[in-house]
């Protein structure tokens, strides 16, 4: 880093110093926040140097600071209609530029044993049992963000399924930007556990007004214990001008299984860092995902999927499509440790790019220290395939309608298995309506 | 109605129609014949408007409009139809979803009103029962998975089912078993009428058994190098294609 002010250090050093952070007071938090905040001024922001950043850029972002919140955030009027997804009625937790709305929010449908609670109301209650949470030792990959994210969260979900408990309806969790006095950063920290054999769906929906600015940096853990499953469904429609980092750690214990859909639309910039570790035998992890841009949108998919436990699977499928000026990244790796016997690791990436000035750069990488294991990968980035388009021309449809026809075929395996089927429909007409702008 | 006039025709820089003329009536079917490599599936694919396709010279029109100036789905809208010799999978993208945009894409360019889907299902059902198609094609990927004798019924279907002015069957018979093949030209024969044209491109007389033209033309090397009735057909089977070049020297050299 250059001695120059850099905007976005200067704001987030300010956004510590003036903090009124939930849990104030408390030595072992207030030492974890200052050493993580030291910890970023020293290292800043990730630089394409590191190899998990090398397709995106943080250069134009270090120029902004950003206000250390929004004041109005617990109050400000929102369209709660507007940031519900179709087809998940029912409980949900709503984020409103980073802060929790318990007036938006409901749980009441949740059954017993599902305990959902802000992550500042627990400070608030019983800090004590975050320790490890928000006090653990930093890990070796940790990055600005994450030191960010330690040094600076204000809220979260905290999500606790007991043991044998099936949720029986989806949790909502909404992430919504609005517009506010002027462009703001929010850091959230959230946990989801699943106790041994319990069940939850989560549809999660990040959407912003037009022209907000704001920066999200939202790290979760998630923990599913023996034989539990999470189902978990992402709509990620961040504004055109927004920059969206999310962190997920994720670990899978024995015979548990996370089936995680992702449909990523939007963002400035928009990038999901996904750990899972499949640390229990017969762990398994699902994903299908597609993205979708236009315009100078720019998303970035970093998945790392560890195997450690014998017979672990994972079963990725990504499908990208970039228009105008966008930019998509994927970068899957599968590890497969030492010990992770009988191991099935497969992760495929299929691009299509719609203009000459788009660019998709895929790179999936596997790297295997154990025995008797299988793993696949492969990725590709094409265009429209001629054939296909001149067939259903020559039938009468026209070159537009075609291409829509072809690029909605093309993201299908990843959203076919959505489920309701009601939000799997509503999925598709959000890519539907991505398709005339993808074009130019 | 298909009026072609000194045809010439480039892909990849190579020349492959030279100066191909041929008129087609309503109400009348053609055969074209012909040794691989005379040019038979570029005609298809010139008149249906693929890209890649270079016309050099000479003119098509259709019902007197410039053909080779439309787009492959204005030519589908006007009426041309083409059953593709090696008909394309497109997984994703279902058959009757496929197929209802494609008729009602045309049925608006002609200012005809589009159906809606319990219309689009009901006469969907009685074709594919003309055709003797399985009605479980219909709910799957076009052409995905399908045998080499289901995708050809399937362009006979779609072709039923569009109703188009001029049909254009590029070897529609090769890869298909004599059942199959049956079928197949028992779905085109009941598309036969008054107002409607056929070109139906073959390497093999075989499928003129079933399918009997009004006219049969033999093209090699870019041209039309000889013009009979179904008769002739039968005089190429029993001679083979070297026969035309020997009575004919003069114009397979020009």
């Amino acid at each position: 880093m250059t001695a120059a002010v850099v905007p976005f250090l200067e704001s987030m050093r300010e956004a510590a110093a003036q903090a009124r952070l939930p849990g104030s007071g408390l030595a072992w938090l207030d030492a974890a926040r200052d050493e993580a905040m030291r910890a970023f001024t020293e290292d800043g922001l990730p630089d394409q140097r590191n190899e998990l950043w090398k397709y995106t850029s943080l250069r134009a972002l270090a120029r902004h600071g950003f206000a250390a919140r929004d004041d109005e955030a617990a109050t400000r009027g929102v369209d709660i209609d507007r940031l519900l997804l179709p087809g998940v009625d029912g409980p949900c937790a709503v984020f409103v530029n980073g802060a929790f709305r318990a007036d938006l929010s409901s749980f009441e449908e949740l059954p017993q044993g599902v305990r959902v609670r802000s992550l500042a109301d627990a400070l608030r209650d019983d800090a004590e049992p975050l320790r490890f949470l928000l006090a653990g030792r930093a890990g070796d990959d940790d990055d600005g963000f994450m030191l960010l994210n330690r040094a600076l969260a204000a809220d979260g979900l905290l999500v606790d399924v007991a043991g044998g408990v099936r949720a029986g309806v989806p949790l909502h969790v909404v992430h919504a930007g609005v517009a506010a006095r002027a462009a703001t950063a929010w850091h959230l920290r959230s946990l989801i556990e699943l106790g041994e054999g319990a069940r939850l769906d989560i549809v999660e929906h990040h959407v912003d007004d037009a022209g907000t600015g704001h920066l999200a940096n939202l790290v979760c853990d998630v923990n599913v214990h023996e034989r539990a499953r999470l189902d978990w469904t992402i709509v990620q429609r961040a504004g055109e001008d927004a920059t969206l980092l999310r962190r997920c750690q994720v670990r899978l214990h024995d015979e548990a299984a996370l089936d995680l859909h992702e449909l990523e639309l939007g963002g400035k910039l928009a990038r999901h860092e996904l750990r899972v570790d499949l640390a229990g035998e017969r762990s398994r992890f699902d994903q299908r995902g597609a993205f979708a841009l236009h315009g100078r949108r720019h998303v970035d998919m970093e998945v790392l999927v560890t195997h450690r436990g014998r017979d672990s699977v994972s079963d990725a499928i990504w499908r990208g499509v970039a228009g105008g000026r966008a930019r998509g990244v994927v970068h899957g790796r599968i590890l497969v440790q030492s010990g992770a016997d009988g191991a099935d690791g497969s992760f495929y990436n299929k691009n299509l790019l719609l203009s000459p000035d788009a660019e998709i750069d895929t790179r999936p990488a596997l790297e295997i220290y154990a025995d008797e294991v299988k793993a696949n990968h492969g990725a590709t980035v094409g265009q429209i395939d001629e054939g296909m388009l001149f067939y259903l021309r020559s039938r009468g449809v026209p070159l537009d309608l075609a291409r829509h026809m072809l690029v909605r075929a093309f993201c299908a395996v990843a959203l076919d298995g959505i489920q309701p089927a009601a939000l799997r429909e509503h999925c598709e007409a959000l890519l539907a309506e991505q398709l005339p702008e993808l074009a130019e | 109605m298909l009026k072609i006039e000194n045809l010439h025709a480039r892909i990849g820089g190579k020349e492959i129609l030279k100066g191909l003329s041929l008129q087609v009536k309503a109400g009348e079917v053609h055969a074209i014949m012909g040794p691989n490599g005379a040019g038979k599936s570029t005609l298809g694919n010139v008149l249906a408007g693929r890209p890649g396709y270079e016309v050099t010279e000479g003119t098509v029109t259709f019902d007197g409009a410039n053909l080779l100036g439309m787009e492959p789905e204005a030519r589908a809208a006007a009426g041309v139809f083409l059953a593709f010799q090696y008909p394309v999978e497109i997984p994703g993208v279902n058959n009757t979803y496929f197929l209802r945009a494609a008729l009602n894409a045309q049925r608006k360019a002609r200012g005809e009103a589009e159906l809606d889907s319990v219309e689009f299902l009901k006469l969907v059902r009685a074709k594919v029962k003309d055709m003797g198609m399985t009605p479980e094609l219909l709910n799957r990927a076009v052409n995905e998975g399908f045998s080499g004798g289901e995708k050809k019924r399937n362009e006979v279907f779609q072709m039923a089912l569009l109703e188009p002015r001029l049909a254009i069957l590029d070897e529609t018979d090769s890869g298909l078993d004599i059942d199959a093949l049956k079928q197949v030209a028992a779905g085109v024969n009941a598309l036969r009428s008054p107002d409607r044209g056929f070109l139906v491109i073959t390497h093999y007389q075989r499928l003129l058994d079933y399918i009997v033209p009004d006219f049969v033309h033999v093209l090699a090397d870019g041209t039309i190098v000889e013009s009979g009735d179904a008769r002739l057909a039968r005089e190429l089977e029993a001679h083979g294609y070297a026969w035309v070049r020997e009575r004919r020297p003069a114009e397979a050299d020009a």
